[in-house]
């Protein structure tokens, strides 16, 4: 059984093969090589802004979930100094769900900023040898026979190819994570507005309702209180009179 | 020779360096044969750190190719299956046609 490393050699001279595949006139070649290095610079560039885009989704729902929890823990504490366990102990549980949630949140965050640390070190290898290529590429226009330059060229070519190949892969690699979170930043929104999450958004409701009762109710005891102590001193003069 | 530790860049090792990626490459690619994503991500950690450790980092503007390619540390079973059939995680070059 082959080893990895020349497995990933085959793989990646195999796509190298295609790229010099038909170099009848080295000038052109060397040209169009260049240009498709440009462009592929252009796509990293395009990468990394995509990735940022991701990472700010992803860190808005984190600052909304966190509002939840905020919310949450304080509609806990006025449940509990109404007496009422039942719904401190229910907006504690949705609570720690969001809690999870949130961390998990914060693991791709994190995941996504790797991938744009690798993208941010493909790009200024890739622009360093783009850059000592065109030197190159220019110097073998000049100096060499067609024969010679075809010699110079595949040299010139193993190395820019190698990283070329090594920069589409973090593209790659850069995009399937990225459309993953997307997918599940999409997913999480999607279900905190429909209230499929654990019932959430329609058990918030039923929660917000319960404890928006429990708060009017000891606003009509206080004012009866306050009515009764209003009326306190009428009821024991009648109590006197009698 | 220099070795490639993918997304991340070229090294120059000798021999020694070598001879010891060539050992733990072999259990790599059993760990895959295997299946084992937890052991074939801990071997290529360690051939990458081995290539860093004792390696010379190869300037960027350097145009050498390499004779080794470390695949990525961080490749999850699908991912290696990929890349070593030839398709789609390497996007294809453009020929040159």
């Amino acid at each position: 059984m082959a080893g990895l490393m020349s497995r990933a050699s085959t793989v990646v001279k195999a796509k190298l093969s295609k790229l010099l595949d038909r170099a009848e006139n080295p000038a052109e070649t060397l040209d169009y090589s260049y240009e498709k290095q440009l462009e592929l610079l252009q796509n990293v560039k395009r990468g990394i802004a995509d990735v940022v885009t991701a990472k700010k989704r992803l860190e808005l729902q984190e600052t909304q979930l966190q509002q939840s929890i905020v919310k949450l823990e304080s509609q806990a504490r006025e449940a509990l100094a109404a007496g009422r366990e039942d719904l401190a102990r229910q907006a504690l549980e949705r609570k720690s769900g969001l809690q999870q949630q949130l961390q998990s949140l914060d693991q791709q965050t994190q995941q996504l900023e790797q991938q744009q640390e690798k993208l941010v070190a493909s790009e200024k290898q890739l622009s360093a040898k783009v850059e000592a290529f065109r030197t190159q590429k220019e110097t073998i226009k000049a100096q060499y026979s067609a024969a010679e330059a075809q010699v110079k060229i595949g040299e010139a070519a193993t190395g820019i190819g190698e990283q070329m190949a090594d920069t589409g892969l973090a593209i790659q690699r850069a995009k399937d994570k990225t459309e993953q979170m997307q997918a599940r930043a999409s997913a999480i929104d999607e279900l905190t507005t429909s209230g499929a999450l654990e019932d959430f958004t329609s058990d918030q409701t039923q929660l917000d309702r319960e404890l928006g009762a429990l708060a009017s109710k000891s606003q009509v005891d206080d004012e009866l209180a306050k009515m009764k102590s209003e009326l306190g001193p009428g009821d024991k003069q009648k109590e006197l009179q009698q | 020779m220099i070795v490639r530790l993918m997304g991340e860049g070229q090294y120059e090792v000798d021999d020694e360096v070598a001879k010891g990626l060539n050992d733990l490459d072999e259990q790599a690619a059993q760990a895959l044969e295997r299946g084992d994503e937890e052991q074939l991500g801990g071997l290529l950690r360690r051939m990458a750190e081995a290539v860093r450790l004792n390696g010379t980092r190869v300037p960027d503007e350097d145009l050498r190719g390499s004779e080794a390619i470390v695949p990525p540390d961080d490749l999850s079973l699908d991912e290696a299956r990929e890349l070593f059939e030839g398709e789609g995680l390497i996007p294809d070059l453009p020929s040159a046609g």
